[in-house]
């Protein structure tokens, strides 16, 4: 046995049930005064390098209805394909970029974060992967965290030479993990079930 | 003790037992009817993106953070319940602690009711609960809060289901793809056997894994009960060559 069996197993999950914002949101919910600003509302704090961008992520389920109770979180790289590091445990500095972001949906189950362009961090492969965002959804009727990635339409060459995306066997499908590029926004739709479903992974 | 190194192995997270977790399709609770995906998951062994993740050592938590009973109070008296702490170690499937890592939880207020504009069930609002906190645990996973235990609610699903009382908890650990949603059940609570959305869970052994135990020992006379409830997030394999005797 090459690795042992783990002595624990994982706590399974739960629903985030639809009042999902008073713990993760608690400020949109009008939940106030007991913490300043929503977590992960903002990512960036000061200058940072990198292309400015805005990420517009729709969620619908499998009857065409909006996800309008979701909370969409997205994890990525700097612009120079770095990840931010741990923070000493008892330190105050805020990172300028935290590459990590949390938003609940509107009515129309959308999200919008805004960030900065990832770069390309290396892949299993030993190859750059095409920069690509990471993104954990939770809902009502969600049973457990889905997990996918969101890239970019203006990066087909990398995108084509990319580790994950080459894992997805229907060419077809691979559409549904890239985001179209409308002036400094890139809108990505997000079908949890359906014709479009999006490709969900077993991380 | 020595072995192969499998490459690109070292390190990874043990693979999510998906038969220990619910299907993302289960009837019973009518909300996955059209949000679980259908396709199967595509298997992808997680890359330095998913192997990351946020730290919250920068976030300067408040002093009544981990205090529901007076962290939404509007006129500095306690929240209406019964008192209890709630507490626990967060581990990894290793058995070693996760130290610094932020955990959130929110609740129904004592009557069941929670505070949120989509709430539909009649029970009392309380002016002074607000029915969110978090900690982040100590250097060895220990997280803890003070609140009143939640009251068991109805909920639109078959026309008269009703959840047990319960905390939902977020966990973040060390790596995006460790993140955890769960809920916490109370310890001898019959309406957990009959909660469609515990139903979720096949194994008996998987639902006592989400049910607090009554701790008596910390229990504070006079003031509050108390209930432990640790949690298991995703345990990273190791080498061969790192094996110790003492396990790691
Ligand atoms: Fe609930």
């Amino acid at each position: 046995m090459l690795h042992p069996v783990p002595t624990l197993k994982e706590t399974p999950s739960q629903t985030a049930g639809p009042y999902v914002h008073i713990g993760m949101t608690p400020n949109f919910c009008d939940i106030t005064g007991v913490i300043a600003e929503d977590l992960g509302k903002t990512m960036i704090h000061g200058e940072v390098a990198g292309e400015r961008i805005d990420i517009v992520i729709r969620m619908f389920d499998g009857a065409g209805t909006p996800v309008f109770d979701g909370v969409v979180e997205i994890w990525q790289a700097d612009a120079s394909g770095n990840f931010v590091g741990p923070t000493a445990p008892n330190s105050n500095a805020v990172p300028t970029f935290t590459g990590w972001g949390r938003q609940p949906a509107n009515e129309q189950g959308e999200v919008r974060f805004e960030t900065v362009k990832p770069g390309r961090v290396v892949g299993p492969d030993g190859k750059l992967q095409a920069p690509h965002v990471s993104l954990w959804i939770v809902a009502r009727g969600i049973n457990i965290g889905l997990q996918t990635r969101l890239y970019f339409d203006d990066e087909a060459e990398a995108n084509g030479g990319d580790f994950v995306l080459n894992k997805i066997m229907d060419k077809r499908r691979r559409e549904t993990l890239i985001a179209k590029r409308d002036g400094s926004t890139y809108r990505l739709d997000i079908h949890l079930q359906g014709e479009k479903e999006t490709v969900f992974f077993d991380i | 003790m020595s072995g192969i190194i499998l490459p690109g192995a070292d390190g990874m997270l043990f693979q999510r037992d998906r038969d220990w977790h619910p299907k993302a399709d289960t009837p019973g609770y009518k909300s996955t009817t059209f949000r679980a995906p259908k396709h199967s998951l595509l298997a992808l062994g997680p890359t330095k993106s998913e192997m990351t993740g946020p730290t919250f050592g920068h976030e300067k938590l408040g002093p009544l953070d981990n205090d529901l009973i007076r962290n939404f109070s509007q006129d500095g008296t306690d929240a209406i319940g019964q008192r209890m702490i709630v507490y626990g170690q967060v581990l990894d499937e290793n058995a070693r602690p996760v130290p610094h890592t932020l955990v959130e939880y929110w609740q129904a207020n004592a009557g069941g009711r929670y505070r949120h504009k989509k709430e539909g069930y009649l029970a009392a609002l309380d002016p002074n609960f607000g029915g969110f906190g978090r900690s982040i645990t100590d250097e060895n996973g220990f997280y803890h809060f003070r609140t009143v235990k939640p009251g068991a609610y109805p909920w639109p699903n078959t026309g008269n289901d009703w959840r047990p009382a319960h905390i939902h908890f977020s966990v973040f650990g060390h790596a995006f793809a460790q993140r955890l949603i769960t809920q916490m059940y109370f310890e001898g609570d019959p309406m957990i056997w009959q909660c469609p959305i515990v139903a979720t869970i096949n194994d008996k052994a998987a639902i006592d894994q989400l049910t607090a135990k009554l701790d008596r020992l910390n229990t504070t006379p006079m003031d509050a009960l108390a209930y432990r409830f640790d949690i298991v997030l995703r345990g990273r394999r190791s080498t061969m060559f790192e094996n110790k005797l003492e396990g790691n």
